[in-house]
């Protein structure tokens, strides 16, 4: 595969949107070009200070501080992997009893504690409507223990459990899909090159009652084998490529998508990346024929919501 | 609707515990159906739902998260509970540890039964006692009263420890079975448990961080600060078990002594058995005039070792009665009450029964021949078990 060069350009957007407001402090223990770092600053901007956050075992939990020291702005509390979603519950409801019943309560996972071991607890949550907002920053594998694969690894990616001998040959769970067929009033996905856009879905959801889930695409430098100055460019690359649609849903049916940029050959994306570069010309065109299949859904989708494929921004950048 | 507390009614141990948690005035419930435990929360769904408790009931889809449930609401700040037995206290095993190490006053009531497989849903302490390291408090109950009792008791303990507490009655012995139980007037349980007023919590808008990574140079100390607070309800229970009494009219200590005076056999019991044992032992005393008596053990953890030193010192014998099994080991009373009397000079032989397994029925008669079988064993004959009761 040839690299994707890094002199394409990029459409100029200003960061008026964005809150000048940190609840992120300088300093943290994350890894060069770490995605989930800068997810977790915009979403805690867009949530604004009356946030109490929870944590589960993942990179987060050391990317927040150690003991003594920690790095948010906004009270925070480790919960054990499985259980973000539960615990956000509890928070939500000790903090209702406790006479603040308007703070915004944020379950803050990786894709492990999400699609895998948090599963039951996430979907029991969901069911239920709980009132919390939960964020999954997916970086497609166990990075905090060593890039091992979860049910979030794409098809065809290398991790230290799915060597090149023998890559991932499941696909990726489709988080949003089944967080929709749950009937909650927000799913939406969302990714860091497009910042405007994530700010603007934190802030929809922060708005809104009941169970609201972000699929948050953050690309791990180390995990996926790539140069810590490449976080963005992948990030923007699965957008551009389609193989990660920027969309919501809300009440579990009504599908809206938000960008639907020109394509770009999948090889784009795949390239940037180490974790791909054993991949076979067939391989590669299998994952092409599945992200153009996927599209097809999500546009699909789209117009049965709006009777029409017409007017969708051809640019992320509004 | 009749009148809810300041009466006494006939009721099971399920709904002592359910009018033990409405006169707690509970913030948050959140639990999951197992038997024999169900009607602790399908009592205290109908209080929240009559508005009768104005608390928060989250219906959750498992054991673990109705503990990481309550680990949340009791973080933020509010008084929380839940109620299992069994496979689900086994499921929560990971969030006891948090709940502990959290330092979060939650109240658990746990239904002692049999652990799977083969499925059985009767009475059995291994249960509980296999949650020994995780930092609850844990004390068992001899009757609903005392089951009643215990809710109330336990939120008082552990909001000044700040350590979760665990109390363990018998299923159907006591968690089907009605007894008259008095349920206080609001007002003077009021007295004796003031709201919970949290000093260490969630709080919007103010930063701060629980539980994040604590390395080899300081996660020693928050081990050793748990000890401690054991150590200080062990100095405590007595005191707030003397103002219960005040209060509310039943006194409480660490064990409870039954005709102990003169004893020279001492039977070492816990739970609903030791109505039982009482009811040999006070026939033994009045029929063959023998000098024995009942040390009824209510908290294991904290365990008091004083106490139970104090007590069985200078005994000439204790026959300890286990409804559990520690595999490879023994009964799990028998040991603690072992390791307590070590450092003793003079320590009475202790012989350890383990009997009613997966709540086989203990009688009178059983406890009768135990003691027969102890007051004839040669001193240091001390198996590490002694079966009572198996069909070998």
């Amino acid at each position: 595969m040839e690299k994707t060069s890094l002199n394409h350009r990029v459409d100029t957007f200003t960061w008026k949107e964005i809150d000048e407001l940190e609840n992120v402090y300088p300093g943290h223990l994350a890894c060069q070009g770490c995605g989930a770092s800068l997810a977790m600053r915009l979403v805690l901007k867009a949530l604004g200070s009356n946030t109490v956050m929870t944590v589960p075992a993942c990179c987060s939990t050391l990317i927040v501080g150690t003991f003594p020291y920690h790095s948010l702005k906004v009270p925070m509390f480790h919960t054990a992997f499985e259980t973000a979603a539960i615990t956000a519950a509890g928070i939500k409801a000790g903090l209702s009893v406790r006479g603040y019943p308007d703070t915004t309560v944020l379950a803050w996972g990786g894709d492990g504690g999400t699609f895998d071991i948090g599963f039951a607890a996430l979907s029991g949550a969901a069911e239920r409507n709980e009132d919390i907002i939960y964020v999954c920053y997916d970086n497609e594998a166990y990075m905090n223990t060593g890039i091992q694969r979860s049910s979030a690894t794409p098809w065809g990616a290398w991790t230290t459990t799915t060597p090149e001998r023998h890559p991932e040959d499941k696909p990726k769970k489709d988080i949003v899909g089944i967080l929709a067929a749950h009937r909650v009033p927000y799913v939406a996905t969302a990714t860091l090159a497009y910042p405007q856009d994530l700010t603007r879905k934190v802030k929809k959801a922060k708005d809104l009652k009941g169970f609201r889930f972000i699929h948050l695409l953050a690309p791990c430098p180390p995990g996926w084998r790539m140069e810590s100055e490449l976080t963005i460019l992948s990030s923007r690359l699965a957008v551009e490529t389609r193989i990660f649609p920027l969309y919501e849903v809300e009440n579990g049916k009504r599908y809206t998508l938000n960008y639907a940029p020109k394509g770009r050959p999948i090889t784009d994306y795949l390239s940037t990346q180490g974790r791909f570069k054993h991949l076979t010309p067939e391989q590669i065109h299998y994952i092409q024929q599945c992200v153009d299949e996927n599209w097809a859904e999500v546009m699909e989708k789209h117009r049965l919501t709006h009777r029409t494929t017409e007017g969708i921004p051809a640019s992320g950048y509004q | 609707m009749s009148k809810i507390t300041g009466t006494t009614k006939v009721i099971t141990g399920n709904h002592a515990v359910s009018y033990g948690a409405l006169l707690s005035r509970v913030q948050v419930i959140s639990a999951y159906p197992i038997t024999p435990q169900t009607q602790i929360v399908e009592e205290l769904s109908e209080f929240v739902a009559d508005g009768v408790l104005p608390a928060r009931f989250i219906n959750v889809e498992s054991e673990h998260s109705a503990m990481s449930a309550c680990i949340g609401a009791s973080a933020a700040g509010a008084r929380a509970f839940t109620a299992t037995s069994s496979q689900g206290l086994a499921l929560m095993h990971e969030m006891l540890h948090w709940a502990a190490g959290s330092r979060l006053p939650i109240v658990l009531a746990n239904v002692n039964r049999a652990m799977a497989p083969p499925w059985n849903i009767w009475t059995d302490q291994t249960d509980s006692l296999s949650q020994r390291d995780t930092g609850w408090l844990q004390v068992y109950c001899e009757s609903n009263q005392e089951v009643l009792d215990s809710v109330i008791f336990s939120f008082k303990i552990s909001e000044q420890v700040l350590l979760p507490s665990m109390l363990v009655l018998d299923a159907f012995v006591l968690s089907h079975t009605y007894e008259p139980v008095e349920i206080y007037p609001q007002q003077r349980v009021d007295e004796f448990l003031p709201p919970y007023d949290p000093k260490f919590t969630l709080r919007p808008s103010e930063e701060g961080t629980m539980g994040g990574l604590s390395a080899p140079d300081t996660y020693f100390e928050f081990r050793y600060k748990i000890q401690q607070a054991m150590e200080k309800a062990i100095a405590l229970l007595p005191k707030e078990g003397e103002l219960f009494g005040e209060i509310l009219g039943r006194r409480y200590g660490l064990v409870e002594e039954f005709l102990l005076e003169d004893a020279d056999t001492v039977l070492v019991t816990s739970g609903a058995l030791t109505s039982t044992a009482k009811f040999a032992v006070h026939r033994l005393r009045q029929e063959k005039k023998k000098k024995v008596g009942v040390l009824k053990m209510r908290y294991f953890r904290p365990f008091p070792f004083e106490t139970v030193r104090k007590i069985l010192k200078g005994r000439k014998r204790v026959a300890v009665l286990d409804r559990n099994l520690s595999f490879g080991h023994g009964g799990i009373w028998s040991s603690e009450i072992k390791s307590a009397l070590y450092p003793l000079k003079d320590r009475p032989p202790v012989y350890g029964y383990v009997l009613g397994l997966g709540g086989r029925d203990v009688t009178p008669k059983d406890i009768l021949e135990i003691i027969s079988d102890a007051e004839h064993r040669d001193e240091l004959d001390m198996p590490e078990i002694i079966w009572k009761g198996v069909k070998k």
